[in-house]
């Protein structure tokens, strides 16, 4: 990955407290994980910022280097890489990821 | 290009031999499925990590080859070996 992209993806996360890579955009969502994804944040009426990695093919790349994750969506928080489709879903479904947000202090709709 | 089924449970196992996995083909399409991934492997281990050495298993097909993959990780109990 060239240093560009890698300074880019840092500063995604470094500068947005939730942050997720998609494909396509929160309110277009390219793709169905892309969109589970972004609807539970919805659902949970945090702010977050939507990557869209679709229009930077070396962005694309760089992400399943950067997070050693092969697919996308991607979140983070609060710098922290916290998963998947799979994993974002299977947490919030069983409260994990509302007690994730409580420790960071990230206020969500209870 | 498609991957079967089979060949999934085969490369999960390989690197995971104790597991018991699961896999539906979702869509019928041999490119959207699902895998419950039962191994003693997963104890101590983050979710993260889990659905890593899941992935790891997989060679790099995930993303490539194999399109879909929804994965579902459970520890097994060491006691009942």
């Amino acid at each position: 990955m060239d240093q560009l992209t890698n300074d880019l993806i840092k500063s995604e996360i470094e500068n947005n407290e939730i942050c997720l890579f998609m494909k396509g955009t929160p309110d277009a969502p390219q793709c169905g994980f892309s969109m589970a994804v972004a609807n539970i944040l919805k659902i949970m009426e945090v702010k977050f910022k939507g990557v869209n990695i679709l229009e930077n093919q070396s962005l694309r790349e760089g992400i399943k280097v950067f997070s050693d994750w092969p697919t996308i969506p991607q979140l983070y928080i609060n710098q922290e890489f916290i998963g998947g489709c799979d994993i974002v879903k299977e947490i919030y479904e069983n409260g994990e990821l509302k007690k994730i947000l409580d420790a960071k202090n990230i206020s969500y709709k209870k | 290009m498609a991957m079967n089924l089979k060949e999934i449970e085969t490369l999960i196992k390989e690197t995971l031999p104790d597991a018991s996995v699961e896999i539906q083909d979702l869509a019928g399409d041999g490119n959207h499925y699902s895998a419950t991934v039962i191994s003693s492997m997963f104890s101590g281990k983050s979710k993260i990590e889990q659905h890593k050495m899941v992935y790891k298993s997989l060679k790099g097909k995930m993303g490539n080859e194999l399109h879909a993959l929804a994965i579902k990780t459970k520890e097994r109990d060491g006691s009942t070996n």
